[in-house]
C-alpha cells in the first residue's frame, strides 16, 4: 500500500493522476467494509453475516470466491503448459503475469475459504484425516499442492529481483517435474470442482446437471484462463504504459475460439442427448439465466473466429470480458441459481458476504499491482 | 443392512412424545414453541409434521450408502455396521458439503455458534449398541414408530399392507430411495402429499461421484506420460533443428 500512496503524491504519468484519485477511495472503502465484515464473521459466526441456512448451505463465498476464483486463475497452468511443455517460446512474455495471477488467485481462494468454513482453525484436517471417496478431499489436496507449485513457479521472479543465484539453479533442475505436476494437479481439481455437483442430481436444475460436468468445468476453466490473460495484458498495457502483445494475444484468441466452440457444442449436444433441449422454451428464471450464460459464451466463440476481431485490441478485450462474465454466470448458475428450486429456497447474499467478496477481489488487484511494480513480472526493460 | 426404524403414518396421532424424548436424550430444550416448529434444525433433530389430516416425521434416514459420509473430506460421518450414520464433531471442518449432498436435506448447522457443529439424528447409536430401542421408539405410545432389523421391518411393513390394503398407499418409502434407507415409511396417502421427496434416484448417490473420482489415477498416469512425451518431442525438435543448423554452417 505504501507504493500506491507514493504514486498519489508523485504521479508518474497523466493517466495516474486521472485514475488513482477515483480508485484509491473505492479501494479503502472496500477494505474498511471487508474488515468490519470480517470482525462480525469472527465474533458472531456464519449465521450473523450470511443468508445461508440449513436448506441453503453454500452461497456466494463458495459460488464466486472459490468456484470462480479457481477458474479465473486457470491461465497459470494453461500458459505454463504452452511455454514449458509445448515449447511455445513466443508466449514467454505473458507467462509470468499469468503465474502471478494464478498464485494470487489461489491464495485468495484459501483466504475466502477461511471465511466460509465453520471451523477455519481445522483447515489442515484433510491432511491427516482422509476420505478418498470425497471429491472435496481430492480438491483440498490438489489446491494445497498446486498453490505450492505456483509459489515455486513464481519464486524465480523474486530471486531475480534480489540477485539470488543458487535457489534459481535448484529450481531449474526440478523445473520439468514441477511443471508437469502443476498441469496434472490443475486438470484434476478444475474438473473436480464440477464433480462436486455430481452428487446432487435431484437438486441441480437439468439445464446444468450432467454427468459431463467435470469435463465441462475443465474446458471452461481453460477458456476463462485464456480470457483472463487477454484481460490482464490489456489492462497492464494501459496501466503501465506498455505495448500490448497483440500477435500473442491474437494467437491465444484463436485457440480460445476453438475451445469455446467445442465447449458450447458439447453442452448443446449433451443437453439434446439427455432430452433437455425442450427446457430452453420453458418460461422460468433458470431458462433466462441459461440463455444469458450461453449468449455470453456463444458470441465470443463466433466473433473470435474473425481475424479482424482478434487483431483489434478493443474487440479482443470485449470478447475476453464476455467469456469472463459467461464463465462467472455459469459457476453461479451451477452453485446458486440452479440450486434454488431444488433446495426450495431463494437466496440473496447478505451485504457482509458481498463486502468480503469485494474486499478479497480488491486485495487481489492491489497485490498484483504492487508485485508488478516491484518484481520482474513483465518482460525485462518493459517494466515501468 | 443392520437396524432400522419403521414409521407408520396411519398410526401416528401427532402427540410429539418422540420429539420430547429425542430432545431429552440430546439435552436440548423442549417447550411449546419448539414443539410448534415443524422443521428439523440444530436444536430439534426429529420433527412431527402436520400435512392436512395426516402426520409425518422427519429424522435422519440413515441411508444404506449415505451421500453425506461419501462427500465428507475428513470422514467425520460414517455408516456404522449396526445401521446408524454417525458424526464425529472433532473431525468436522464445517464445509457443509454433507448438507448440500444429503438427498433428504437432513443435516443442520449451528449457524449462531462461533464453533459450529453439524447436527443430525444419530439413530441413538449408543442405545442401539447396548441393545436398547431408540429414544423416539421407546416413547411412542401407539407403535407408529418401531425399530428392529431392517429386513424384519420390511417384512412387517409388507404384512401391514397385505392385512389392511384399503388403509394404506401401497408402497414402502425407503426401500429403494437413494439406494435404500434404514428408516422406512408407511402412509395412507401418496408420499408426495406428506411433502416427502419422491422420484429420487434408485442408485446410491455416492456412485455418481465415484464414477468420476475413480478416473483420477488414470488421469495422473496417462497425463504425466503424455505431457512428458510432448515435452520430449517439442524440445527434441528444437535440438535437432539447432544441430542441423550447426552442420550446415560447418559445411559452408
Amino acid at each position: 500500500m505504501a507504493d500506491t500512496a507514493r504514486t498519489i503524491s508523485f504521479p508518474t504519468s497523466i493517466s495516474d493522476v486521472r485514475r488513482l484519485p477515483f480508485w484509491m477511495p473505492v479501494f479503502w472503502v472496500l477494505m474498511g467494509l471487508g474488515a468490519y465484515a470480517s470482525y462480525l464473521r469472527l465474533f458472531q459466526g456464519l449465521g450473523a453475516v450470511t443468508n445461508l441456512s440449513d436448506r441453503f448451505p453454500w452461497g456466494l463465498w463458495i459460488g464466486f470466491d472459490v468456484l470462480c476464483g479457481v477458474g479465473l486463475a486457470a491461465g497459470g497452468f494453461t500458459l505454463v503448459a504452452a511455454v514449458h511443455i509445448f515449447n511455445l517460446e513466443r508466449y514467454k512474455p505473458i507467462l509470468r503475469p499469468a503465474i502471478l495471477t494464478a498464485f494470487l488467485g489461489y491464495v485468495l481462494v484459501v483466504v475466502a475459504l477461511m471465511f466460509d468454513l465453520g471451523r477455519p482453525d481445522r483447515i489442515w484436517h484433510p491432511l491427516v484425516m482422509w476420505n478418498p471417496h470425497s471429491v472435496m478431499f481430492e480438491v483440498a489436496w490438489c489446491v494445497m499442492l498446486y498453490t505450492t507449485v505456483l509459489a515455486l513457479e513464481f519464486v524465480p521472479a523474486v530471486c531475480e529481483r534480489f540477485g539470488w543465484k543458487s535457489p534459481l539453479n535448484v529450481l531449474r533442475t526440478i523445473s520439468l517435474p514441477v511443471v508437469i505436476l502443476g498441469v496434472i494437479l490443475s486438470t484434476l481439481h478444475q474438473s473436480s470442482l464440477g464433480s462436486l455437483y455430481l452428487i446432487v442430481p435431484e437438486k441441480l436444475y437439468p439445464l446444468w446437471y450432467t454427468p459431463l460436468m467435470p469435463v465441462l468445468f475443465y474446458i471452461s476453466a481453460i477458456c476463462v484462463g485464456l480470457a483472463m490473460t487477454i484481460f490482464e495484458s490489456w489492462h497492464s498495457s494501459r496501466e503501465f504504459g506498455r505495448y500490448i502483445e497483440l500477435p500473442l494475444l491474437a494467437g491465444m484468441a484463436r485457440l480460445l475460439a476453438v475451445l469455446l466452440s467445442t465447449y458450447v457444442t458439447l453442452r448443446l449436444v449433451d443437453l439434446y442427448e439427455r432430452g433437455g433441449l425442450g427446457l430452453v422454451l420453458v418460461p422460468r428464471t433458470e431458462t433466462y439465466l441459461w440463455l444469458l450464460e450461453m449468449g455470453l459464451l456463444i458470441a465470443p466463440a463466433l466473433l473470435l473466429f474473425s481475424f479482424r476481431v482478434r487483431h483489434n485490441p478493443s474487440a479482443l478485450y470485449a470478447c475476453a470480458l464476455m467469456v469472463i462474465f459467461g464463465f462467472i454466470a455459469n459457476r453461479l448458475n451451477v452453485s446458486v441459481t440452479g440450486m434454488e428450486a431444488g433446495l426450495g429456497v431463494h437466496y440473496v447474499p447478505k451485504w457482509t458476504e458481498i463486502a468480503v467478496t469485494l474486499a478479497v477481489v480488491a486485495l487481489g488487484f492491489a497485490i498484483f499491482r504492487f508485485a508488478a511494480r516491484h518484481l520482474p513480472v513483465f518482460e525485462e526493460g518493459k517494466t515501468p | 443392512m443392520g437396524l432400522g426404524i419403521l414409521y407408520d403414518s396411519t398410526l401416528c396421532i401427532g402427540c410429539r412424545e418422540c420429539e420430547k424424548a429425542c430432545a431429552a436424550r440430546w439435552k436440548l430444550p423442549y417447550n411449546d414453541n419448539i414443539a410448534a416448529e415443524e422443521q428439523i434444525s440444530a436444536h430439534k433433530l426429529t420433527a412431527i409434521q402436520t400435512r392436512g389430516e395426516h402426520f409425518t416425521r422427519r429424522l435422519c434416514m440413515h441411508c444404506n450408502e449415505p451421500a453425506c459420509a461419501s462427500v465428507c473430506p475428513v470422514s467425520a460421518l460414517h455408516k456404522t455396521a449396526l445401521g446408524p450414520v454417525v458424526y464425529d464433531e472433532t473431525r468436522c471442518i464445517g464445509c457443509r458439503y454433507c448438507m448440500l449432498a444429503c438427498p433428504f436435506q437432513v443435516p443442520t448447522y449451528e449457524w449462531g455458534s462461533r464453533t459450529p457443529r453439524v447436527r443430525k439424528c444419530d439413530g441413538c447409536y449408543d442405545r442401539r449398541k447396548a441393545g436398547q430401542p431408540t429414544a423416539c421408539v421407546e416413547a411412542c405410545p401407539t407403535g407408529a414408530s418401531s425399530c428392529g432389523d431392517r429386513n424384519a421391518l420390511i417384512d412387517e411393513a409388507r404384512r401391514r399392507l397385505a392385512e389392511k390394503p384399503d388403509q394404506y398407499y401401497h408402497r414402502i418409502y425407503g426401500i429403494e430411495e437413494a439406494g435404500g434407507t434404514s428408516v422406512l415409511y408407511l402412509s395412507a396417502v401418496p408420499f408426495e402429499q406428506l411433502a416427502m421427496k419422491v422420484g429420487l434416484p434408485k442408485e446410491p448417490l455416492p456412485q455418481l461421484t465415484w464414477r468420476a473420482l475413480s478416473l483420477v489415477p488414470d488421469v495422473v498416469s496417462t497425463g504425466s506420460v503424455l505431457l512428458g512425451g510432448i515435452w520430449w518431442i517439442t524440445h527434441r525438435r528444437e535440438k535437432v533443428a539447432a544441430a542441423e543448423r550447426r552442420e550446415k554452417e560447418g559445411k559452408q
